[in-house]
């Protein structure tokens, strides 16, 4: 028994050895969220290209996909990310809250929020419009009806949610009671809440329910040109939220794990010029404003405000909106009772 | 009590009873307890109001009624299922045999989609069940014909090899002393088959209240109507309450022990009654 526990012990520590010798290949995991999968394949492939003429090492970088709140908690749990890029500055600083696993200043680290490129949220329409849907407003008409994921369980519904607020708190200089009564019309109209954006996109596409869907930009432009085209139509809202979709290095894992260095060349690569066009080509607005002009015709002037701006910060609109017993909750319960 | 050996055939009953033990705790107890250590580390006050909130409640309501429902109705037709694969012959048979596991095999969001897809009031069944002013997809009805889906199998399987135990001769036995066919359903198969039946029920009632996959595409999850209580437990992980969500996963798990326990009493009553 006891050789043979030796025995078993000293095999898993050669196997390690081996592994960690044989590793001149390094390896890198990027833990992102749904949308992103098609983008990151090819910029990995950029990067592990611009990498190797670099420093002749070759980096192979795995991805993996889900819900972004789910991602942020299989990172929490163990998952050894290098990066995370994640959907909102939420799930990222959850890492920091629950975990410790990067530092409290991990947003100021790189430009733009450590956002290297944004979306914000539009209007999906059937073709031709036929409801005449031209502005958040219409949300809230009685023959509308909307589709939008639950915010509860997803980061992306959070972002729709947020953007009719702030809309509606312009509209209604600041009024917070109208707001919510504004807001709790719009859920009013919702008659399925699906547990994730793709989920919605599918009800909206798919089963054909709905006239209107609140929709990440990038999300809506696939539909249009992917699911069906000539089907449907995005509208623009007059005003819209900068949505900003964060990266990281988990510092933690990196130093574990001796890939600090090439992680966050890694990130900083997505700045390059060559990356920025590669998230334009898959709808992203980039971030690098002389880029974002080269692609000017794939995205509308949109009056764009930010979340930190107008809600105080991710931390804060969780807070008061969507943790249990906050305004959502009430929205709901108000809904229930009529 | 003597205290003597019993010599068993095979040996092992130590080796075998310590694995059983072990390996129960690892895969079961292990995970249930930290479960219940985690809501044990809540005050009270917190814990009710995590699992006394009125839309908690309505999605109790919910999970357990669409699921008593589901596994009623397999309880019936699952039941007919395994009577017409044993006592009949008929091209086609095997295939449908196996067709019965489906729902094992099938990933649940596979099913959850292709349930809604039908249903939708633009699918294939859907259309027509809008006509007569039946609407199935986002709605509670929706929640039942998922969690009947998941169940089907276990009826089936656990009433199939006692039914084919069952010899046909006794049937005949029955019907020559004067029986009619009602009396004998009613005295010499149900009797025989009713173990069997409620361990089907409480396996295929088990299985759909801790449904998730399947039935979030199919209900809409709108809170208060269509809300079932393991989403619940997934927006409460969301918001990184664990606690929360280790809360209503504990309630989760003492009303479904409780139901099992009934359900399982209400099976030793009845075979010691004899029906």
């Amino acid at each position: 028994m006891n050789i043979s526990l030796r025995h078993t012990l000293i095999g898993g520590l050669a196997t390690l050895f081996v592994a960690s010798a044989s590793a001149a290949q390094i390896e890198l995991l990027n833990v992102s969220y749904d949308p992103t999968r098609e983008f990151y394949r090819e910029y990995n492939a950029a990067f592990s290209q611009h990498w190797l003429e670099l420093n002749g090492d070759e980096v192979k970088v795995r991805q993996s996909h889900g819900g972004s709140g789910s991602q942020a908690r299989a990172v929490i749990d163990g998952l050894d990310a290098d990066v995370v890029t994640l959907a909102l500055a939420y799930d990222v600083d959850a890492l920091r809250q629950q975990a410790q696993l990067i530092p409290e200043n991990w947003q100021s680290r790189l430009p733009d929020n450590s956002s290297p490129y944004t979306s914000t949220i539009v209007l999906l329409v059937r073709k031709g419009n036929p409801k005449d849907i031209r502005d958040w407003d219409d949300l809230v008409r009685d023959d509308v009806a909307v589709i939008t994921p639950n915010p509860k369980t997803s980061g992306g519904a959070r972002w729709n949610y947020l953007a009719a607020w702030g809309y509606a708190l312009k509209k209604f200089a600041g009024d917070e009671d109208k707001t919510y009564q504004f807001i709790s019309k719009v859920f009013q109209n919702v008659p399925v809440l699906d547990s994730g954006a793709r989920g919605a996109t599918n009800t909206f596409v798919q089963r054909g329910l709905g006239d209107v869907l609140i929709a990440w930009e990038n999300e809506a432009i696939l539909s249009v040109e992917q699911l069906g085209k000539g089907e449907f139509e995005i509208v623009v809202p007059s005003v819209s939220i900068l949505a900003e979709p964060p990266v990281t290095v988990v510092d933690k894992n990196v130093d574990r794990k001796g890939t600090r260095e090439v992680a966050e060349a890694y990130l900083q690569y997505l700045y390059s010029d060559e990356a920025q066009r590669l998230a334009a080509k898959h709808y992203y607005r980039p971030a690098n404003p002389t880029i974002g002009e080269e692609f000017a015709a794939s995205f509308p002037q949109v009056q764009l405000f930010r979340i930190d701006d107008v809600f105080g910060g991710w931390q804060k609109a969780q807070d008061t909106h969507f943790n249990d017993g906050g305004k959502f909750d009430s929205i709901l319960e108000a809904i229930s009772r009529r | 009590m003597p205290l003597t050996r019993r010599r068993r055939v095979i040996p092992g009953f130590g080796l075998t009873m310590g694995f059983t033990l072990f390996y129960l705790s690892f895969i079961l107890l292990i995970p249930v307890g930290g479960l219940l250590l985690y809501t044990s580390m809540m005050s009270w006050e917190d814990f009710w109001q995590a699992v006394s909130h009125p839309q908690v409640v309505a999605s109790y309501k919910l999970s357990f009624g669409a699921s008593l429902i589901g596994a009623t109705i397999n309880l019936v037709f699952g039941a007919l299922v395994a009577w017409v694969l044993v006592r009949y012959r008929f091209p086609g048979k095997k295939l449908i045999d196996a067709l019965v596991d489906l729902p094992f095999a099938l990933p649940t969001a596979v099913a959850g989609i292709a349930l809604v897809t039908l249903y939708a009031s633009s699918g294939w069944v859907g259309q027509y069940l809008q006509v007569a002013g039946i609407k199935v997809a986002y709605t509670q009805l929706g929640v039942v014909v998922a969690l009947t889906y998941i169940g089907l199998p276990f009826v089936v399987r656990t009433v199939q090899p006692v039914l084919e135990d069952l010899e046909a001769e006794r049937e005949e036995a029955s019907a020559s002393l004067g029986a009619s066919r009602f009396t004998t359903i009613r005295r010499v198969i149900l009797p025989s088959l009713l173990p069997a039946l409620m361990t089907g029920y409480a396996l295929a009632f088990a299985r759909a209240v801790g449904e998730y996959g399947s039935v979030v595409f199919i209900s809409g999850n709108m809170p208060y109507r269509t809300e079932i209580t393991p989403l619940l437990i997934v927006s409460k992980a969301e918001q990184f309450d664990y606690h929360g969500a280790a809360a209503i996963g504990t309630v989760m798990l003492l009303a479904a022990f409780a139901l099992l326990l009934l359900i399982n009493g209400l099976q030793w009553w009845t075979s010691r009654r004899g029906l």
